[in-house]
């Protein structure tokens, strides 16, 4: 596959600077780190080939829902087309969408697994993610296994105006049936989760676990500065501030992601090595 | 009922007005018949107002959508139901005046509606916080929406918000996990549901209450991912652009059942709801009516399934082959 090749895109050629701490990061540091800064241990974004190295088991990831690429259905234009943008997100990124699906396996258990990639227009959701998410959902139900999304969006797509909009119903619906037939989701928050997605399936996790230091709300910071006309406190809409108001369940290092999914995930099994909700 | 606040694009119409008026003034005098003559204007009053309403754009019907004397979700409680019951515990963390519901009768059936509420008059709209919920509000509609399913009862939902509110509360307590799980639960309530975009629909705070079996839309009402200003301004970086934005985001009622979002668009009177209060309930009450029979008449699991249905099948994108 094409996107395990380029391991340091979107990169600058030798170093980066840590947005937080501004040292400066040699980029092969970079990659063996997890894109996690070493100095402040500031988690940047991480590409979704990488990520999938670093937290399945080898060779494991096997891409289904790929193919589906963005129509135009509203012939929308701003200062460039639709359509234009998405031709250079795709030849940016090197994704067909801000979404892959897939099955792979984490430490021996199953699972489908979607990974949001915000460099495609800000990870916005128009209908092929939300097609994505809801397959990725049918095929939890038809595999009987758990299925883990990882979220990084800025909201849902405005070119594709209301049917964006009505991607966070059919991902909602998508998760809510997941759930009728007792089979876990988990939700994992990154940098930055925010509006449509934060308002529909990624809120809907049986376990919401968030990495650090995440940007994760419904508004974004500038408008709600906007709207109450004063400055948002310091570390307002991270991760750390959510979970001491309860609305996730725990923040979890990407050093860690791979043996806590593994811990959770088992805990869903019942005797027969199955999931309760495929009995 | 006080004098109509005139629009901006209707001002060609308010001037030929305030002409007939001052040449009626002036006929009262009666050594001067002018009735020729404003009967001639009344004529072209007539065809103004046919080629202004007919062919208003995005950004018109936005600020139709957004009138102040538009009627609001009490107004239609108040017109078409009798015997409404407020609920106003949402067993959460405070009472959210953004959105109403209780209980009541429709000729006689007893329903469950739910809506927003803008609020009107200063006092009123900050009181109503400009019909901008907060996570309580959602919670409180969710756990009214399960009462109905309880009891099985119609559920009647009025959507007019400008969206839920972006606050610092609202954050803290989970605007998105209030939305999402609406959504979530919605999807499942065996009970009819009936959801009319009424005013604005202003995204993921409407589709908090817009998960229906049919779900309609009056004529000058818009429902969108994003309002034209702050689509403008992120895209455009201008938010005078906002009319380009309106147009470009397809968020009208023709748009939206064009698109196959909505099932049905309710025409309102010449020139938008708030010019005939009477004939809006009237045919909002008539269209609710016709709504409920034909999906009260369902089996409960098939109002379910064909709900998910509706919904999975909405979307545009193209499949290639990788063979």
């Amino acid at each position: 596959m094409g996107w395990f090749t380029t391991k340091i895109k979107g990169l600058p050629d030798v170093a980066t600077k840590c947005p937080s701490c501004e040292e400066t990061i040699f980029n092969k540091d970079l990659v063996k780190n997890l894109y996690v800064c070493p100095h402040c241990g500031k988690h940047l974004r991480i590409p979704n080939s990488d990520r999938i190295e670093a937290l399945c088991d080898e060779n494991s990831f096997e891409e289904f829902g790929a193919g589906l690429v963005p129509s135009d259905p509203l012939s929308f234009s701003d200062s460039k087309t639709y359509k234009e943008r998405v031709e250079s997100a795709q030849e940016k990124t090197q994704s067909e969408e801000a979404i892959i699906t897939g099955v792979a396996s984490i430490q021996g258990h199953k699972v489908v697994l979607g990974l949001f990639d915000f460099g495609f227009m800000g990870g916005s959701m128009g209908s092929v993610v939300g097609e994505k998410i809801a397959r990725a959902a049918a095929k939890s139900r038809e595999l009987h296994i758990p299925l883990i999304i990882f979220s990084a969006s800025g909201g849902a797509r405005m070119h594709e105006g209301i049917l964006s909009l009505m991607q966070m119903v059919k991902t909602g619906q998508a998760i809510a049936r997941l759930s009728k037939e007792h089979l876990p989701f988990v939700s994992i928050l990154c940098d930055p989760t925010t509006g449509g997605v934060t308002a529909s399936f990624a809120m809907l996790g049986d376990i919401i676990i968030a990495e650090p230091q995440a940007l994760i709300g419904f508004a974004g910071p500038r408008v709600i500065e906007q709207t109450i006309h004063e400055k948002l406190p310091e570390g307002f809409q991270t991760s750390e501030f959510l979970l001491e108001k309860g609305v996730i369940d725990m923040i979890c290092s990407r050093f860690d992601l791979r043996e806590t999914l593994g811990r959770v995930l088992s805990f869903f099994k019942e005797k027969d090595g199955k999931y309760y909700g495929s009995h | 009922m006080e004098a109509i606040e005139p629009l901006g694009f209707e001002g060609k119409i308010v001037e030929l007005e305030s002409k007939i008026e001052e040449l009626k003034k002036l006929s009262d005098g009666d050594e001067l018949d002018l009735s020729s003559e404003i009967e001639k204007l009344n004529q072209k009053l007539e065809v103004l107002r046919e080629e202004v309403y007919k062919n208003v754009t995005a950004w018109e019907i936005t600020q139709i959508a957004r009138h102040p004397q538009r009627p609001y979700t009490l107004d239609y409680i108040k017109a078409i139901f009798d015997d409404f019951v407020e609920l106003h515990g949402g067993r959460q963390f405070e009472d959210d005046h953004a959105i109403v519901g209780g209980l009541a009768k429709l000729d006689g059936m007893p329903v469950v509606v739910i809506g927003h509420e803008k609020g009107r008059g200063t006092e009123e709209k900050i009181f109503r916080n400009f019909g901008m919920p907060h996570p309580e509000g959602y919670r409180k509609a969710l756990r009214i929406m399960q009462f109905a399913n309880k009891f099985m009862r119609p559920l009647i939902l009025f959507i007019d918000t400008p969206g839920a509110y972006p606050g610092k509360g609202a954050e803290e307590r989970g605007q998105g996990e209030a939305i999402a799980r609406n959504i979530f639960e919605m999807s499942f309530l065996r009970c009819p549901v009936i959801a009319l975009v009424i005013g604005e629909g202003g995204s993921g705070g409407a589709v908090a209450l817009g998960v229906g079996d049919r779900v309609l839309m009056l004529e000058n009402s818009i429902y969108s991912v994003i309002s034209p200003e702050g689509c403008a301004s992120i895209l455009w970086k201008d938010v005078s652009k906002s009319e380009e934005a309106a147009n470009a985001l397809k968020l009208t009622s023709r748009d939206l059942n064009e698109l196959g979002v909505i099932d049905e668009v309710i025409p309102e009177p010449m020139g938008g709801a708030h010019r005939d209060y009477q004939q809006i309930f009237a045919d909002v009450k008539k269209s609710i009516l016709e709504n409920i029979n034909t999906v009260a008449a369902l089996d409960p699991n098939e109002r379910v399934r064909l709900r998910n249905e509706k919904y999975s099948r909405m979307g545009s994108f193209e499949e290639m082959n990788h063979g």
